[in-house]
């Protein structure tokens, strides 16, 4: 199909599908005037039930804990293939590129930067179920840091400092660990993922019960699945620069 | 005024899907895929606000405190792992199109023999 007939096609059907969606916004209720029964009810029920001042936390780690599992195996799938499509036909011995970083400015950031950037994810992560923050929040933020490192050293400090086995063993604890909990609480005789810790005070970091553990479960896991693909995607730009750099 | 966030979640939708319609190049279109996506966080927290709530967050303020749905923000997370889940694996995708059939424009490839 040629450009101009799939854009006026695609013209078409955008316009068909703006009027169904318009339509469609002027049966919702009125911005600001949700009637929905279980944010209220979570709200009410989530610091008390569960002693968990952050009450989206309590959602994702407690009242939709198998999501969330889903979820994190979405991530850990998705990784995998993403390994799976670059590391195949790569070598073992992937050629390091000559990528060292000349500007001072840049190195003295990056430095500065990523020791401060690993602090902020482990106290996103730390607090997630307190203050605004999780597992997930502080994970990607724990990455940045080690990209950071790439970013002020090169390629050669960066892979020194995350080696593959390791990336992978910390990616798989994360998953698993996930599922380990939830299978701990069939041994005490509750449902999966049950909380079975005791619950402790709202607002202290010793509070949620399960939450705090499944919390930092995910956190290892993104973590870990977001410096591999870094890893993978570095790799490849690693294969793409190199000859142009090698001394012959 | 009181739709307003509806409708602009839907015109996020609608353009980001413009953009991978008239895409020429992959980088392109995994920005415009993760463009698409963001409409639902916008159309999934624009619904969950409550007129003057604040966050479902009760440190250092009475609980029963006025706020946002906290569902809609769970599923606003998951949402986000999703769509970061797909750019990476489109980027992959991208990666071998280039090393396989040398080309980053979706029109120039071939339909896959198998």
């Amino acid at each position: 199909m040629s450009r101009r007939a799939r854009l006026a096609l695609f013209g078409l059907a955008a316009a068909g599908l703006a009027a169904l969606l318009l339509w469609s916004i002027t049966g919702l209720p009125k911005f600001g005037d949700y009637h929905g029964a279980y944010g209220k009810i979570l709200n009410k029920a989530a610091p008390k039930e569960r002693q968990t001042s952050n009450v989206v936390a309590a959602v994702v780690f407690d009242y939709r804990g198998f999501d969330t599992m889903g979820e994190e195996f979405i991530l850990f799938g998705a990784v995998m293939g993403v390994a799976m499509l670059l590391r195949a036909p790569r070598e073992d011995e992937a050629p390091v590129p000559v990528d060292s970083v000349r500007s001072d400015a840049v190195r003295a950031f990056g430095v500065s930067f990523s020791g401060a950037t690993l602090v902020l994810g482990l106290w996103i992560v730390a607090h997630g179920y307190v203050t605004p923050g999780g597992g997930f929040q502080g994970g990607v933020i724990l990455a940045a840091a080690f990209l950071l490192v790439w970013l002020a050293g090169s390629y050669r400090p960066y892979r020194q400092l995350t080696p593959v086995p390791i990336v992978d063993f910390a990616e798989g604890t994360g998953a698993g660990a996930y599922v380990v909990i939830g299978l701990s609480a069939l041994l005490v005789g509750d449902a999966f993922l049950h909380n079975l810790l005791p619950y402790g005070v709202a607002g202290k970091l010793a509070s949620g019960g399960s939450i705090p553990l499944l919390n930092w479960a995910s956190g290892l896991e993104v973590t870990a699945a977001f410096v591999l693909l870094f890893n993978e995607f570095l790799s490849e730009r690693a294969i793409m620069i190199e000859p142009k750099r090698r001394p012959s | 005024m009181s739709y307003l966030p509806f409708v602009l979640a839907a015109w996020i939708f609608i353009v980001g899907i413009f953009g991978i319609v008239r895409s020429r190049h992959y980088i392109h279109l995994v920005v415009c895929l993760s463009l698409t996506q963001s409409s639902t966080y916008v159309l999934l927290l624009s619904i969950g606000y409550v007129k003057h709530g604040g966050a479902p967050i009760f440190k250092d303020v009475p609980q029963g405190t006025r706020a946002v749905d906290p569902v809609v923000q769970a599923l606003t997370l998951t949402d986000i792992v999703v769509s970061v889940t797909v750019a990476a694996l489109v980027l992959a995708l991208a990666i071998q199109a280039k090393k396989n059939a040398k080309t980053m424009n979706p029109d120039e490839l071939r339909p896959v023999r198998g």
